[in-house]
């Protein structure tokens, strides 16, 4: 056992934990203000729910013994609760195994928080957890186990447990997610927007963010909390974490300038939403190639991500699809160009060892790539859809137009995000509501 | 000239201004209020306690309007903002004895 290691992936899977609400705020600041509570609540209930799940049947899913030993799914009941696992012995020898539970949770947490944005102002609370929890149950669990479960092999190098499918038989490179959280997400987005439908009145009249500085906010929590994210996935505290690391800072940063220079080039100005949204879809592209690249590799991939996400949000108007916080825009195009340019900028010289079109390693590595990106596409984006589908044809997953018009805030959650002046709201039977009703206002007054 | 104020419920807001904008209205004034007038408040109960909220949150649109206008604009609003339900809010059109564009100086229906 690694103290250091231990404490390391401890510390990073806090790290990841706050991404989550710095998502919910980086939505909420991006809705009319009407619907912000509705957008947090989105990504707090799948702190709620996925965290139970993960604990109860979603760990082993996705990591315990794999079923038939072709790498699609772990045994779910196998941890069931993770009651096997405490006093166990740790399997891994460097960090306890409940670190590795612990840091994993996260991902599955935000994952699913991140198809939020899709859907805002529109989806009925109810049917949102649900869906959640259907979600993370049949999609992200079976994928994080294809793509984050490795093989466990012994000192001779024979594989004692096999693992996921994409990561030991396709070997595809996926450091921290590109295709399991952010692919994953994107193609779910997309599948709600397609059942959904878009906001009543969109294009026109669904409001521009109302609140610029809470989305900031959000983005800086987020980018701070992905250096947990990829540099944590390493799960030692050494070279890898360290290399991964500047990669994240770097890759962000070149996609938020790329971002910019689109926007300046054929808008004139560019925006602090744009600014924003290039950190974050720098954020995504750098996410499966972080241990991959050299530095120069990761501003390479950010710039393309940032440029490229910048003119795919630009889309979703001309297409007609209410992707109403650029889920797809952002997270599938930037998990698309980030996983396939592995294979043109992985350098032999970075962590991962392996060598991409650009440094002498021929097209082996793009199309092992693109299997596993497209794998996920297609998985995620059918069950979202079967998930979504059903929901809508049970019990109703779409909001009515009234309450869409009366505002989500108010008639999912009887409540508003801001709530200035309180003229005439007062608690019954309190000294202040003894002051009159509001018929003894009215008498007096005639 | 009159003004004609409207105080509506907000979401219909949009309807009210396209059904003016093809009256050839071309300026108006919109402003989040609150209120209370027959539909009264009502009672909710947030965390246990219940509150008597007295007010209810309208928009209200001034629309300056020539005389021969008015009361086809009037009867624009009505019909935009009206959805049959309590709440719907209230329209009143008042004279107005002069009005200045600022920038020019113009006065009268010029102005308006």
């Amino acid at each position: 056992m690694n103290s250091g290691d231990t404490a390391w992936v401890l510390v990073c899977a806090a790290l990841v934990m706050l991404m989550t609400p710095g998502l919910a705020l980086f939505y909420g600041g991006m809705v009319r203000s009407r619907g912000v509570l509705n957008m947090l609540m989105m990504s707090l209930a799948s702190l709620g729910l996925v965290g139970v799940l993960w604990v109860l049947y979603g760990y082993s899913g996705a990591f315990g013994s794999d079923l038939g030993g072709v790498g699609l799914l772990g045994s779910p009941l196998e941890f069931f609760g993770l009651s096997r696992l405490v006093g166990a012995e740790d399997t891994s020898d460097t960090i306890p195994t409940f670190a590795f539970v612990a840091f994993q949770a996260m991902f599955a947490i935000l994952t699913v928080a991140l198809i939020s944005g899709a859907v805002a102002d529109r989806a009925r609370f109810g049917p949102w957890v649900l869906f959640a929890g259907l979600w993370a149950s049949l999609v992200y669990f079976p994928v994080a186990h294809w793509v984050f479960a490795f093989d466990t092999t012994n000192e001779s190098g024979e594989i004692t447990a096999v693992g996921g499918w994409i990561a030991n038989r396709l070997a595809a490179i996926d450091f921290a997610g590109g295709t399991a959280v952010h692919i994953n997400a994107g193609a779910a987005a997309l599948a709600l927007v397609l059942v959904l439908g878009p906001r009543t009145g969109w294009p026109r009249g669904t409001g521009k963010p109302h609140n610029l500085p809470l989305v900031v906010l959000g983005a800086g929590l987020l980018w701070f909390g992905w250096f947990g994210f990829n540099a944590g996935s390493a799960l030692t505290a050494g070279t890898t974490a360290a290399v991964v690391f500047v990669n994240t800072l770097v890759g962000a940063s070149a996609a938020m300038l790329a971002w910019m220079l689109v926007e300046r080039v054929r808008h004139g100005k560019p925006t602090t939403l744009g600014a924003v949204s290039g950190i974050v879809a720098g954020l995504v592209a750098i996410t499966p190639a972080c241990s991959a690249v050299t530095p120069l590799g990761a501003i390479a991939i950010g710039a393309a991500a940032g440029a490229g996400c910048a003119l795919a949000v630009e889309l979703k108007s001309r297409l007609r699809f209410d992707d109403s916080l650029d889920v797809v825009g952002v997270h599938l195009v930037g998990g698309l160009i980030g996983t396939l340019l592995v294979g043109f900028f992985a350098s032999e010289s970075a962590p991962a060892g392996v060598a991409g079109i650009f440094y002498g390693g021929g097209a082996d590595q793009l199309w092992r790539q693109a299997v596993g990106a497209v794998a996920v596409f297609v998985y995620s984006l059918v069950l979202s859809w079967l998930i979504a589908w059903l929901l809508q044809r049970t019990i109703g997953f779409r909001l009515d137009e009234r309450g869409e018009h009366v505002g989500i805030d108010e008639t999912e959650h009887a409540e508003t995000g801001y709530h200035f002046g309180d003229a005439g709201s007062t608690l019954r039977g309190s000294a202040a509501g003894e002051r009159g009703s509001v018929e003894e206002l009215e008498g007096s007054v005639r | 000239m009159k003004l004609l104020t409207a105080v509506v419920q907000q979401h219909k807001v949009d309807e009210v201004r396209n059904s003016l904008a093809e009256l050839g209205v071309r300026g108006m004034t919109i402003a989040d209020v609150q209120g209370y007038g027959r539909q009264r408040g009502h009672t909710e109960i947030y965390r246990g306690a219940e509150y008597e909220v007295d007010v209810v949150e309208k928009t209200r649109i001034e629309v300056l309007v020539d005389d021969t206008d008015a009361d086809a604009v009037l009867r624009a609003v009505v019909s935009s903002a009206r959805s049959g339900r309590v709440g719907d809010g209230k329209v009143w059109v008042t004279p107005v004895e002069s009005v200045v564009r600022v920038r020019t100086g113009e006065t009268g229906d010029q102005a308006v």
